[in-house]
């Protein structure tokens, strides 16, 4: 008998009598009030940075900005002027080390948490998000949801990949002291556009 | 690693060790409380909390009650998505099936984020044996890894040292600054060094937090994002998880998510929650199921709640005995309350020990975010152990006459009686570390002048 019989009889053997699933309904209501102010509080406290913003011009003043410095820009919105072509799904990891900044789109916020939801072909490459040193998300302030089971409700393909972000990469492994920018970025800004 | 394996202290034994060192016990004990404080703050600001973890556990409940069909369910999902899906009866085929992999490629090196199932396996250990180069990813288990500790804490891995320590095993690793403790200077040497492992670096093994069944993919939690770091830059992915691991479907992990890392650190959500489906173009992606005692646990009705886990350690944090005796002193993977009751079914006699490592307060249960009865199942592994002979003999004749002595009230009232004259004649007697170990680290109370039940006739009206 292979492995696979092995382990399945055990636990078909072992399991105790069916439990029904129980109905996610939750008494409490979502606070839907100040979505957008809450969203832009919740990131900062996770060590993100929210700007609300009436167009993309802010942020494309950030892009110029940036390249201007003489830093490599990985651009995957195009609302914000020419895409970064060179990065597609398969591409090194050796290729996209040297990523300054990356901008990408995410689907939806979450207010509770201060998460964004985004999928494989907002990145064009699962790396990205990780690899660049800085981040910028952009997200509509329409697209805001109270809290995750809202935010399953609204995930209509989950892709090869799909991620929820919240904020900068961080740990506090070394005596609980907590340092901004472990291995993936340095820092987070989502731009909430109204 | 390995060494270590087999001849560790008892819990008490090396708890001993653990609190010789007074301050750093304190600081040991304040910093997990801190992270305990810090998860009641985080919870007390969901006002469906208890809704959550009701729900939690009724969805691990019904996923175990049918964990046949669903881990059937995941692996035609899976497979259907294009990962490979292994079955691995113990530790040792776990290790097997890695090792296949590894040399089906001709690899030699491969980065690994933390799998505390790859630490119960003793997967590191094998490997290195086998002449592959392992690098942990997450930064509390390179500290270790390059001390060749384990880790003591499934979420703050090098939760028992100091940054000195760091310090000191980064200077002589990562040739870092000597003396220079800083925890940013630290963790930014870390970072250098590790990007060259993920970068080059073929093969990445991550762990699971969740299985969907429904979906066929997984997800898997991280601040730092080494998990994926290793997996996206790598050809080949190896997810590794226990059979446990299944929810039914992608909604439950709104439920799961808004528990894990409040419980665990006081977070509202971690940094990263990945939800791997398919591999990337070009990528290989396997998931290796592994049983190793789980099955069986799941047939002791008074233990197969243990396998709710969801591994957040917020029973560590609580735990007064974990706090001050560190995790070391499990001589396990999982130490802890949840490691305790975990353990004993892995091997009875080699972890008999650790359902005593207890007061059975409670405290354990109480944060639990899928409600497992930790402190309940402390106290009946204790009688297992005890009838399967595993408790020592002295322990088993101390309860005995103590049975005897609390069932004879007159007896009773004569050894109170005894008890009291000794105290107040021969203080030294009592106050004798070898011959009453419970002075050790405690004074000994005045004797009172009579007993309650004498009070009691006297002043009752």
């Amino acid at each position: 008998m292979s492995s696979r019989e092995r382990i399945l009889s055990a636990i078909t053997a072992n399991k105790p009598g069916l439990l029904a699933a129980p109905a996610l309904n939750l008494s409490v209501l979502p606070d839907r009030t100040d979505m957008v102010a809450r969203y832009v509080r919740a990131l900062e406290l996770i060590a993100g940075k929210a700007v609300v913003v009436s167009s993309f011009d802010a942020v494309m003043e950030d892009v110029r900005a940036t390249r201007a410095a003489g830093h490599y820009v990985v651009n995957t919105i195009a609302a914000l002027g020419p895409l970064s072509d060179e990065v597609t799904t398969d591409t090194h990891a050796d290729t996209l080390e040297p990523i300054y900044k990356a901008f990408l789109s995410a689907e939806f916020g979450v207010v509770e948490n201060g998460a964004v939801w985004m999928t494989e072909s907002q990145m064009q490459n699962r790396l990205v998000p990780f690899i660049c040193q800085h981040l910028v998300i952009c997200i509509r302030a329409t697209d805001l949801v109270p809290n995750m089971h809202e935010a399953y409700d609204r995930i209509r393909e989950m892709e090869g990949y799909g991620l929820f972000l919240a904020g900068p990469s961080k740990t506090a492994d070394i005596e609980q002291s907590l340092v901004i920018g472990a291995h993936g970025a340095r820092s987070l800004v989502v731009y909430v556009v109204e | 690693m390995s060494e270590q394996v087999g001849k560790s202290l008892w819990h008490a034994d090396a708890a001993e060790v653990f609190i010789a060192d007074e301050p750093r016990t304190d600081w040991h004990d304040e910093t997990l409380w801190f992270v305990r404080s810090k998860r009641d703050k985080a919870s007390m600001q969901v006002p469906e909390w208890e809704e959550l973890r009701e729900l939690a556990s009724g969805i691990k409940d019904h996923s175990l009650s049918n964990l046949d069909n669903y881990l059937k369910e995941f692996e035609e999902k899976a497979t259907a998505n294009g990962i490979t899906v292994h079955w691995a009866i113990d530790a040792a085929e776990h290790n097997e099936i890695i090792l296949g992999i590894l040399n089906r490629h001709g690899f030699n090196k491969m980065v690994k984020s933390k799998s505390m199932l790859t630490e119960e396996c003793h997967l590191n250990a094998f490997l290195e044996e086998n002449g592959i180069d392992v690098v942990d990813t997450d930064l509390g288990e390179r500290i270790v890894q390059f001390r060749q500790e384990t880790p003591s804490h499934i979420v703050l891995p090098a939760i028992h040292l100091k940054k000195q320590d760091v310090s000191d095993t980064f200077h002589e690793h990562l040739g870092t600054e000597k003396g220079n403790n800083d925890p940013q200077y630290l963790t930014e040497a870390a970072r250098g060094h590790l990007r060259g492992k993920f970068i080059s670096s073929p093969l990445a093994i991550t762990g699971v937090n969740f299985a969907i069944a429904e979906t066929g993919g997984f997800v898997v939690c991280t601040n730092e994002g080494n998990a994926d770091m290793g997996a996206h830059a790598a050809s080949v992915h190896i997810a590794c998880m226990g059979v446990e691991k299944i929810i039914p479907k992608a909604n439950d992990l709104a439920v799961f998510l808004r528990l894990l890392a409040r419980s665990a650190t006081g977070q509202p959500i971690t940094t990263y929650s990945s939800h791997f489906h398919k591999p990337r173009k070009g990528q290989e992606m396997h998931v290796v199921i592994v049983d190793n005692g789980r099955s069986r646990q799941l047939g002791r009705p008074d233990f197969r709640n243990s396998l709710k886990c969801i591994r957040c350690a917020a029973c560590f944090n609580t735990c007064p005995v974990y706090r001050r005796s560190g995790g070391h002193s499990y001589h396990t993977a999982v130490a802890g309350p949840i490691g305790s009751i975990l353990n004993p079914n892995l091997d009875m006699k080699a972890n008999a020990d650790l359902p005593f490592a207890s007061t059975l307060c409670g405290s354990c249960s109480n944060v639990c975010p899928v409600k497992i009865d930790i402190h309940q199942q402390l106290w009946k592994w204790r009688q297992v152990l005890a009838e399967e002979g595993y408790v020592a003999p002295s322990k088993k004749v101390a309860m005995k006459g103590m049975a005897f002595l609390l069932s004879n009230p007159r007896l009773y009232r004569i050894a109170g009686r005894i008890g009291r004259s000794m105290m107040r004649a021969f203080p030294g007697l009592m106050n004798n570390r070898k011959m009453n170990p419970w002075y050790k680290q405690r004074e000994m109370p005045e004797a009172p002048a009579q007993s309650f039940r004498d009070w009691f006739k006297e002043n009752k009206t």
